[in-house]
């Protein structure tokens, strides 16, 4: 499912993302952008330990609550594009989970708004990943994280 | 009848992924709501037993355990969430 606020693109989907092709959407015929950041989420293994993480997600939700955050991100940032797309469905270590793409101005703009998008991606957008191991069987639902937490509070602010 | 949407280890433990149920005229909250779940089932009681963890989001908008869920098309409870 798609969804386009304002300057954001964001995406959930099952395929595989093609980062270079989602940079390019978003500079190819602009000469305003100066700043293109772009955040790629990798699943990772540890010492061979995970075969694969299955990732779920609840649909609509995921979409809306990305879209919230993406739109908050491009008035905050006065960003000029920005994508997110976030996989669902089971993938491997090495394969891209998240990516989050953004353009702006200048490189601070753009370099706070691809973490303010991911430190509230990890805690408000529905996704839920377990582990399935090399070993055979499951190694359960992986655990929040605070922090994640943490990350998401540092950019509260009280205007 | 109220929508409920389960996901993760709440989906798994509880045993379905959805359902359709009556709610009594007690139940006012979202956190009624897990109260009033805890009591059909070991397995409900068992998804649900850390009740300040699980979430909930009323038409797929979060919301706190102490909000009202009148009219609420669809109700979903999960863990806090693991993505990116």
């Amino acid at each position: 499912m798609a969804a386009t606020s304002g300057a954001a693109r964001v995406r959930v989907q099952r395929d595989a993302i093609d980062v270079a092709a989602e940079s390019a959407l978003l500079t190819d015929g602009r000469r305003d952008i100066g700043a293109l950041v772009t955040f790629t989420g990798l699943c990772r293994d540890e010492a061979g330990r995970l075969s694969a993480l299955e990732l779920e997600h609840y649909p609509g939700m995921a979409e809306r609550a990305i879209g919230a955050i993406a739109a908050d991100a491009v008035t905050r940032f006065s960003l000029l594009g920005l994508t997110v797309i976030h996989r669902y469905g089971s993938m491997q270590p090495g394969e891209t989970i998240v990516l989050v793409a953004a353009a702006a101005s200048h490189r601070q703009a753009a370099f706070d708004a691809a973490s303010f998008v991911m430190d509230f991606l990890k805690t408000d957008a529905p996704f839920w990943k377990k582990e399935h191991l090399s070993a055979g069987g499951t190694g359960g639902w992986v655990d929040a994280r605070e922090a994640d937490d943490a990350a998401r509070a540092r950019w509260r602010r009280d205007d | 009848m109220t929508r409920l949407v389960y996901f993760a280890w709440v989906r798994e433990k509880i045993g379905k992924g959805e359902e359709e149920i009556d709610l009594p005229p007690n139940v006012v909250t979202g956190g009624d709501l897990i109260a009033h779940l805890k009591t059909l089932g070991e397995d409900y009681a068992e998804a649900l037993a850390h009740e300040k963890v699980i979430r909930i989001a009323i038409n797929q908008e979060h919301v706190e355990h102490d909000e009202p869920i009148a009219g609420a098309r669809e109700i979903a409870l999960f863990p806090p969430m693991t993505g990116g």
